[in-house]
């Protein structure tokens, strides 16, 4: 099944006179289930691509159906709408609300769908167990490891069981032994039927997902699968037991 | 996201920043604080001194002689003596606005008791004066009509002259002084009634009949009034009525044709008890606007911090955007920290208010007197403060671009 269908999908900067073109032209499908890597240097696009794909921006011109649905036109009150349901969110940064304790940070989504509290406490605990922080639900950022810190932002992208998972340098910030457990916990949600895509420009890092797009001037320059579409699945572990 | 969760996600936002929030509430504290403690001050100074004409007499007006001109120098008022027992007469009898009228003949003089001596002022009246007054005796008895229709010798002594002659727990009643060496009994002690208005002692005086006095204290009952009428209408809105009316049976009696100038001259207290009220008014008005201002700056305060919040958290507001806050979400969110930052304040800003004025009224003395429409007032308009201040920094936040937001440094 396609999740993400985008055509022709151009996107037109005006930098003082100039018309930049950060994408000229891109088409491209991803099966649900899927776990895909876009890589690029900077200015190929590939920080564009993803917030198209998440919705935090609308294509200038061209169409993107994501589950069936043409959002290439929705406005910014229906973009949200759809974020809220459809999508979740890992950064670099983490961006986790300080001074706020991890099950607050993890309901947030929860909050704007207008899920009732004991619902959202519970759907938040559960979220936090499934990336193997179940004995975390009290602690402040401050009070959690990078890694760690990490690990709450993806409870959070899942909490509402998002069809799309986005993920931009999720490693970033991390070192090298935490970026693996990391990307395990990827390519496990990948198993689970979560569809992941994620920007980075690290090909180690590229090299967990099963198929890896590479952008260059705002185009698409290969599109490799290095795994086919069932592998993650079968490599699929259903929850973090080692809790760093 | 309903209001209540709103309101939650402010609230703790605000408690994040404990000693910033507490700061920027404390602008409008001292706004509400003050609005309040000086309108309480300002109606407990209006009462005060609606007390003090109260003690002088309710709804009155003094009648006083005209003046006397003699080869070009002119008397003061009172020097002339244009007043008759008969038009004292006719005003109680034919003014239909009026309750009371009695003489007041004043002198000083020294008064003794068995062993000490006071001078004093000395008033013949009548028992009207008294009601005119309000003024009722603390012990003993009043003075009655029967003892000015057969000259009694009997005096009634103020707390002062008590106080002088005889020590101030004694216990006068049935004791004699003596005025220019006539003897009174002292038949009652009237209560005090402490200072008027412009500072004199209002129980520092002796009444006697004024029959007795005429004759035993002046010297002789003579045709005209030397002293002073004390006229009680029979209500507030009455007594410019009274006035008239009085100033016009005189001017007939007196045969004064138009262009004519009054020879006698009446003083209404009601006006100058408004004077003094309007007075007090402007002044609490002053004090409640300077009040004012420093709520306005208070609100500033808010509107400066937010739109410092806003900044800082332009992260947050991009995350939240990002997981499916609507612009309007946003745009509550900040709003409903405002205007929890100033009604937070304003509430705190009352109960302050209310203790200032409490203690201030408990030193001067004043009765203290909230009037709960300034605290709606007050506490409404830190609401409004709130929300005109808080909307420019929540419509800047509910407007950032959530790329642009998730990427600020």
């Amino acid at each position: 099944m396609v999740l993400i269908s985008i055509q022709n999908v151009v996107k037109r900067y005006q930098l003082g006179d100039m018309e930049v073109n950060a994408l000229s032209g891109v088409s491209l499908e991803i099966e649900a289930g899927d776990f895909v890597a876009i890589m690029g240097s900077s200015g190929s696009g590939k920080s564009t691509l993803m917030n198209i794909l998440g919705c935090l921006d609308r294509p200038t011109t061209g169409s993107y159906l994501l589950n069936g649905q043409e959002v290439a036109k929705l406005d910014r009150e229906q973009l949200a709408e759809v974020r809220n349901q459809l999508l979740g969110f890992v950064f670099q940064s983490f961006n986790l609300l300080t001074r706020t304790s991890a099950v607050e940070n993890v309901e947030l989504p929860l909050l704007y769908a207008g899920v009732p509290t004991k619902e959202r406490v519970v759907r938040s605990k559960e979220a936090l167990s499934r990336v193997g922080l179940g004995k975390r639900f009290d602690h402040f950022p401050n009070q959690l490891s990078g890694g760690q810190q990490q690990r709450v932002a993806i409870a959070r992208a899942l909490v509402n069981n998002p069809k799309l998972l986005l993920a931009d340098e999720p490693t970033g910030n991390l070192d090298s032994r935490t970026s693996i457990e990391v990307m395990a916990l990827f390519q496990a949600l990948g198993g689970s039927g979560i569809t992941v895509v994620l920007v980075t420009h690290e090909s180690d890092i590229a090299a967990y997902a099963n198929r890896v797009i590479t952008l260059k001037d705002g185009l698409i320059k290969s599109d490799v699968r290095q795994n086919p579409l069932s592998a993650s699945a079968e490599m699929a572990a259903p929850e973090m037991s080692a809790e760093t | 996201m309903g209001i209540l969760q709103t309101l939650r996600v402010a609230l703790r936002a605000l408690l994040r920043n404990k000693m910033r929030s507490f700061l920027t509430m404390l602008g409008v504290i001292i706004g509400v604080g003050a609005v309040i403690a000086m309108v309480a001050i300002g109606e407990g100074a209006k009462a005060k001194v609606e007390e003090a004409f109260a003690s002088m007499g309710t709804n009155l007006l003094i009648l006083l002689p005209g003046t006397t001109s003699t080869g070009g120098a002119h008397g003061g008022y009172g020097s002339s003596s244009s007043l008759s027992w008969d038009d004292l007469k006719s005003i109680q009898t034919e003014v239909s606005s009026v309750r009371y009228a009695a003489p007041a003949l004043r002198v000083t003089s020294q008064v003794l008791s068995e062993d000490q001596n006071w001078t004093t002022s000395v008033t013949g009246t009548t028992p009207e004066y008294f009601s005119i007054r309000s003024w009722p005796v603390a012990r003993g008895v009043a003075m009655t009509q029967s003892d000015v229709d057969s000259g009694a010798k009997v005096a009634l002594l103020g707390q002062t002259v008590v106080d002088k002659l005889y020590g101030p727990s004694a216990d006068p009643v049935g004791t004699v002084i003596r005025i220019k060496n006539v003897p009174f009994q002292v038949i009652g002690v009237l209560q005090a009634k402490g200072q008027s208005p412009v500072g004199s002692d209002y129980d520092d005086c002796v009444f006697l009949p004024v029959s007795t006095y005429s004759s035993k204290v002046q010297g002789g009952l003579r045709n005209y009034i030397n002293g002073t009428i004390y006229i009680g209408a029979t209500s507030q809105d009455t007594t410019a009525r009274a006035e008239t009316d009085i100033g016009n049976l005189l001017r007939d009696r007196h045969h004064l044709t138009s262009g004519i100038d009054d020879d006698f001259s009446i003083r209404n207290l009601s006006e100058m008890a408004s004077a003094q009220q309007e007075g007090t008014k402007t002044m609490t008005t002053l004090l409640a606007s300077i009040a004012a201002v420093s709520l306005l700056v208070g609100g500033i305060g808010i509107m400066n911090i937010m739109l410092v919040s806003v900044t800082e958290r332009t992260r947050e507001i991009g995350l939240r955007m990002a997981v499916g806050a609507k612009p309007m979400h946003v745009l509550l969110q900040f709003l409903v920290e405002a205007l929890t930052l100033s009604m937070m304040g304003g509430f705190i800003g009352v109960s302050l208010g209310l203790i200032m004025a409490q203690r201030l009224s408990s030193n001067f003395g004043w009765p203290m007197l909230i009037r709960a429409d300034i605290i709606v007032i007050a506490v409404g308009f830190s609401a409004f403060i709130g929300v005109a201040f808080g909307l420019y920094p929540a419509r800047k936040a509910s407007r950032l671009d959530p790329i642009d937001a998730l990427r600020y440094e």
